[in-house]
């Protein structure tokens, strides 16, 4: 074992021996492991028939909570999309960013039912 | 000459002559760094730190150095700056003195609770206020929890050697801690003494730059996140993990300068007695005031005195197992401060920790706090020995004095106060 393995620790430590030389990170993105939606009061709804897919809500969420899925949408209306946005429930922590955002207001706090 | 030649035996080995030069505290501190190959020096100049910066960034422009020098605007940018750069694998330096050390504050802190190596000499000098640029250790004491390793160099030779040390011990992988070295403002700094460097090449093999990867660093290739958030779930674990480290390093620390002895013929310890073997009386100091220690004891041993005297050169980690024993069999022991730790339990803050050390193993002698020499204020041997003939009575009485005692006053009480 190098010594930079040595300093590196565990991933999921539980006791001060297993925990990396400063709390370094070494595993990135380790934050999609972690879920962050219990403290969401209000959850964003999308309404694919009127969502026309400009994706500001993908660029202003702050939580990349926002997902562009390959997932083909017909609206009612008979229009043809090639991508759908979907909400990451498991990061979204229900700021709202999204809803005022949207240019075509497709998006709908709805409150959380515990 | 010829003739000469002829009639050298040839096999004794040529004498490697060692090279002599005269130099200041400030240019060994620049001579160390430059002979370890410094990569990154983020420094901003402060009296009388000035001339180590000077040196630097005119060994980097003359190109002696291929290190990067950051122009920074401020002390605290200074630390930052070394940080980062240590955070990629960089060997970093920078060097302060007082109020700049006071503005670094905060990002000490950062530099050893993110375990960075990085190596700093400190200039000495007293605080404000009343603005003062001279010698004491108030600007030392100052971090002395900070969580960085502290090393005291006591004359010109020192600087060099144990900036040297601090790299290896920096880097070491079972340290990972931030190293100062001090030398005291003017005192080392500004003045002039026989130095012996070591040459590049030894000096590198001594503290060799580790490859790249045994420790973890900033790469685009691996990432990591240095820096996160310690929420009280494992905040705690984090700094005991820090402060085992410190522990750790004691070994390092007591290698390193076995190592450099075995090698150079200078041997460094924790702490250097001086005069021991039969004291019965010793005084405990820092820096380079022990110098003048030395003298005093030297003069009253020529009276008869068996005076003794114990320099800690390592302040952090406190080398409190090797103070007690050589301590252990004097009569009556004092301490000279040259900080004030103002409404101490006594107000020596060098002396609380000798104390404790005692204390702690269960050997209690007279004891006596002295402080002396604030912001530059000159020590004479006569006040030194005037210091052993309180402890001769502190010895004979049986009785610690519980109050510190501030020698060389102006006051109508007369010099002591």
């Amino acid at each position: 074992m190098s010594s930079k393995e040595k300093l590196l620790g565990k991933k999921y430590p539980e006791a001060l021996e297993d925990l990396p030389v400063a709390a370094i990170v070494p595993w990135p993105g380790s934050t999609l492991d972690v879920t962050t939606h219990a403290w969401r009061t209000f959850r964003p709804v999308i309404n694919q028939d009127k969502c026309v897919r400009c994706r500001l809500c993908w660029v202003y969420c702050p939580d990349g909570a926002i997902l562009e899925v390959d997932e083909e949408y017909t609206t009612s209306t008979g229009k043809k999309y090639k991508v759908t946005f979907k909400v990451d429930y498991d990061h979204c922590k229900g700021c709202g960013i999204c809803a005022n955002e949207c240019p075509v207001k497709a998006i709908e706090m709805v409150p959380e039912m515990k | 000459m010829a003739l000469a030649q002829e009639t050298k035996p040839k096999e004794v080995p040529e004498k490697k002559e060692k090279k002599r030069i005269a130099a200041t505290g400030a240019d060994a501190a620049a001579y160390a760094v430059r002979d370890v190959d410094v990569d990154v020096v983020a420094v901003y100049p402060i009296t009388p730190q000035a001339p180590i910066a000077e040196n630097i960034a005119q060994m980097i422009a003359d190109g002696e150095i291929d290190a990067e020098l950051i122009h920074v605007e401020s002390e605290h940018s200074a630390m930052s700056a070394v940080v980062a750069a240590a955070a990629t694998g960089a060997r970093a330096f920078t060097a302060t003195s007082s109020q700049g050390l006071e503005l670094m504050h905060e990002v000490l802190y950062i530099a050893s609770g993110l375990r960075q190596p990085v190596v700093m000499a400190l200039a000495t000098r007293a605080l404000s206020a009343p603005i003062n640029i001279w010698n004491d250790y108030a600007d030392a004491m100052g971090m002395r929890d900070t969580g960085w390793i502290m090393i005291f160099s006591e004359n010109v030779q020192e600087v060099y050697d144990n900036l040297i040390q601090a790299f290896r011990i920096a880097e070491h992988p079972d340290v990972l801690l931030p190293v100062v070295v001090t030398l005291d403002g003017y005192i080392l700094s500004h003045t002039t003494e026989p130095l012996e460097p070591m040459s590049r090449e030894e000096a590198l093999s001594f503290a060799p730059k580790r490859p790249r990867g045994y420790r973890p660093v900033l790469d685009p290739d691996e990432p990591v996140t240095i820096g996160v958030l310690g929420a009280p779930n494992w905040y705690q674990e984090v700094k005991v993990q820090q402060a085992l480290a410190m522990r750790e390093s004691r070994r390092v620390i007591e290698e390193t300068g076995k190592e450099f002895g075995r090698i150079f013929g200078r041997e460094y310890g924790f702490i250097e007695p001086y005069m021991m073997d039969d004291a019965e009386v010793a005084i405990v100091t820092l820096g380079a005031t022990s110098s003048l220690v030395k003298a005093a004891v030297n003069r009253l041993r020529e009276q008869g005195v068996k005076a003794g005297m114990v320099k800690i050169r390592v302040f952090r980690p406190f080398p409190a197992e090797e103070l007690a024993k050589a301590l252990e069999n004097v009569n009556a022991v004092g301490v000279l401060d040259r900080a004030v730790s103002f409404g101490g339990a006594v107000e020596g803050p060098l002396f609380m920790e000798v104390a404790t050390s005692l204390a702690l193993r269960g050997i209690v002698k007279p004891m006596v706090s002295f402080i002396h020499g604030l912001g530059g204020r000159d020590i004479f041997v006569k006040d030194v020995m005037e210091m052993y003939q309180k402890l001769l009575e502190a010895a004979k009485t049986g009785k610690s004095v519980t109050r510190t005692l501030f020698y060389g006053v102006k006051s109508r009480r007369g010099h002591v106060v």
